[in-house]
């Protein structure tokens, strides 16, 4: 105690200034915050977000065909479970025998903590509060048996077992849409975060390769490849999202052969994905560009042809480099999606529109825009988080030297 | 020092080359090297030695001439370049070791690729090269973690591992701090001695002398002078080459 009040005095109150700042500071802080506080458990009613929670959560999806997504959620749950497990047990290289990050068991407790409490919190009924809980414990005990039984997976059923992730995303599509005996749910009552996480990790899968490609067309030696890149990106990054998506909803119908843009979602989902690749690919251009020139003469001397040099050795060092430039990107794709509310979409935030319409809940816009605020921060923060943890597990060393 | 035999493993006649800029570095360099020869290039700055060794695996192209390597003509098709690169090794000044995979990944890498040869297989021959350059005990570092020394002996390991008939050297001990250029040069005196032709530009005159079987002195993109190391370092017969020695020696 004694030594936290020294370390406060001497962070906080060193000089006369210091203390002076510092005193400001803390007034202004607390008066937010008892501001904040006061409105949050006197005045603020939160009826309207238990009250919509499943429209927020799924939309106008058919009451009947939810257990599809909870099956899903059930499965992306265990398979994250799984793979955190089979990363705890896979150290890199040079730290078998280093205890895997202590925070690692912290993050475990923090997550069953807030899944234990949140609904309570937001007073859910039981059932799905039991479920909630149920998908918590799926996760610890997912993660557990990876972790103790991982170690023996060879590296071929390692890789094997990443093939989870495009299979899962496979799947949930046809979870969510219908399709091979389930009923179909049409996109048009596909709804909240559901749409919002939907299209988002849509454009994210796709527009990586995409952008890949562009960054490499980008320093091709073929002028045409070359000048189309530039053209393509430079033309996409001068136009507003909003543009496009309007422009989108009008000529893709257009451009994409029938089959793949038949409804005005998918629609959306593309011109994301384009516009996002143009992004990402002026990241993968900056991390190539850190790469010196002698990796890909050192792999072509070893006789790697260029697509395996690119493949083996520019590219994991380049996308390391870039790593966090295009996990930025993704953020804001993340948060790009509010705009497809502009146009007629029902994602979280066009949800969260026709709940303040309803004459029910006037006034209640506050407590509406805090919940989507906490809902995109949550989702931006995981995506932060896991970013972090895959910088840190990439070497530091693996950055290539400006020798 | 084994002796070289007859065969030729480097032909290069007449050699021309310009850079994109218009730049002319080689003019009209020849060089031949025999199966087993260990040959060390040297001259001043810039006189193309770099350009040089670079054609003789493809790296650099040329305009005129013409470059035979272990039986192939040099030409711009590319399963010959290839095919020259398999047979190939090089070991650059930077090391250019690839700081994203470990040493131990650093040798197989190309092995598996390219020879498809299965990976048991390469890494206990990975492991008995890295026994040989001394450092076994860092097969599962990083290259980052290890000193310039380490990296250029890792460097050596990682193109023997393709077990080529040919290695070159670019000036392999110039980025090194002093002390560690000896076991460098301790490693490449040991592979002289055995069968691999090498072709090593360096300005270690001790090397020169003691490990070469001939040395070249290059000047203006051109070779001027080739003697075996006593002729070469005492009794030169080119004005060219009594200039340079007086600058380095
Ligand atoms: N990519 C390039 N474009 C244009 N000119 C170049 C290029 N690379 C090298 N040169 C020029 O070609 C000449 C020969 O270069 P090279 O690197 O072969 O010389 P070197 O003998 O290896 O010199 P050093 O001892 O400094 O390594 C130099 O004058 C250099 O400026
Ligand atoms: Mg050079």
């Amino acid at each position: 105690m004694k030594h936290l009040l020294r370390r406060l005095r001497a962070e906080l109150f060193a000089t006369r200034a210091d203390a002076a700042l510092s005193l400001v500071l803390i007034s202004l802080i607390s008066l937010g915050a008892i501001g904040f506080l006061r409105w949050a458990f006197t005045q603020a009613q939160w009826a309207v977000v238990k009250v919509n929670s499943t429209l927020f959560a799924v939309g106008r999806y058919p009451v009947e065909q939810q257990w599809r997504l909870w099956l899903l959620t059930a499965l992306l749950i265990a398979a994250s479970g799984a793979t955190w497990g089979l990363i705890r047990a896979h150290p890199r290289p040079d730290r078998t025998g280093v205890l895997w990050p202590r925070n690692d068991r912290l993050a475990v407790v923090l997550l069953s903590l807030i899944a234990l409490a949140l609904p309570l919190a937001l007073d859910l009924s039981l059932a799905i509060a039991g479920r909630w809980w149920g998908l918590t414990v799926l996760l610890v005990v997912c993660r557990w048996l990876a972790g103790r039984f991982g170690a023996r997976l060879s590296p071929a059923g390692q890789r094997l077992a990443a093939l989870v992730w495009p299979v899962l995303y496979l799947v949930g599509m046809v979870l969510i849409s219908g399709g091979l005996g389930l009923v179909t749910v049409s996109p048009s009552e596909w709804g909240g975060l559901m749409l919002t996480l939907l299209a988002s990790s849509f454009a994210i899968l796709l527009c990586f390769p995409i952008g890949v490609l562009l960054a490499l067309g980008r320093r091709s030696d073929l002028p045409l490849l070359r000048w189309g890149s530039v053209l393509y990106i430079e033309f996409i990054r001068g136009a507003p999202l909003i543009t496009l998506l309007f422009l989108g909803q009008n000529i893709l119908g257009f451009l994409l052969p029938g089959g793949l843009a038949p409804d005005r979602i998918w629609r959306a989902a593309w011109v994301l994905t384009f516009f996002a690749a143009a992004y990402l690919a002026e990241a993968v251009r900056s991390g190539l560009a850190a790469v010196p020139r002698g990796q890909l003469e050192a792999a072509r001397s070893l006789g790697l042809s260029y697509p395996k040099a690119l493949q083996h050795v520019v590219l994991p060092q380049a996308l390391r480099v870039a790593l966090p430039a295009i996990v930025g990107q993704f953020i804001s794709l993340l948060q790009d999606t509010t705009l497809l509310s502009l146009i007629g979409l029902l994602e979280l935030l066009g949800t969260a529109r026709t709940v303040m319409a309803n004459p029910a809940f006037l006034g209640r816009n506050g407590e509406v825009y805090l919940t989507l605020a906490l809902l995109f921060w949550g989702c931006c923060a995981a995506l932060g988080l896991g970013s972090r943890a895959l910088e840190r597990r990439l070497d530091p060393h693996a950055l290539p030297s400006a020798t | 020092m084994s002796q070289p035999s007859s065969e030729l493993m480097i032909e290069a006649r007449a050699v021309e080359k310009w850079y994109p800029n218009g730049f002319q570095a080689l003019r009209g360099a020849n060089l031949t090297v025999r199966r087993g020869e260990v040959v060390v290039i040297m001259g001043p700055s810039g006189s193309g030695k770099s350009t040089f060794i670079r054609t003789f695996n493809a790296l650099e192209d040329f305009q005129k001439g013409s470059i035979t390597v272990d039986g192939i003509v040099l030409s711009n098709d590319l399963r010959n370049i290839d095919a020259v690169r398999r047979e190939v090794g090089m070991v650059f000044q930077q090391f250019n070791l690839f700081p994203h995979l470990s040493v131990l990944d650093n040798l197989t890498l190309a092995p598996v690729l390219v020879r498809k040869r299965p990976k048991a297989e390469v890494e206990q021959q990975a492991w008995a090269l890295l026994e040989r350059v001394g450092i076994a005990e860092q097969a599962g570092k990083y290259p980052g973690q290890l000193s310039g020394g380490q990296q250029q002996r890792v460097a050596i390991a990682r193109a023997l591992c393709m077990e080529p008939r040919i290695l070159l050297f670019d000036e392999p001990t110039s980025s090194l701090d002093p002390e560690m250029v000896r076991e460098v040069l301790e490693v490449m005196q040991n592979l002289a001695a055995e069968e691999i032709t090498m072709v090593v530009v360096t300005h270690e005159v001790k090397f020169a002398r003691h490990v070469a079987h001939r040395v070249v002195l290059m000047a203006d993109g051109e070779v001027v002078e080739e003697a075996e190391p006593e002729v070469f370092f005492t009794n030169p017969s080119h004005q060219r080459t009594r200039r340079f020695l007086d600058q380095i020696l």
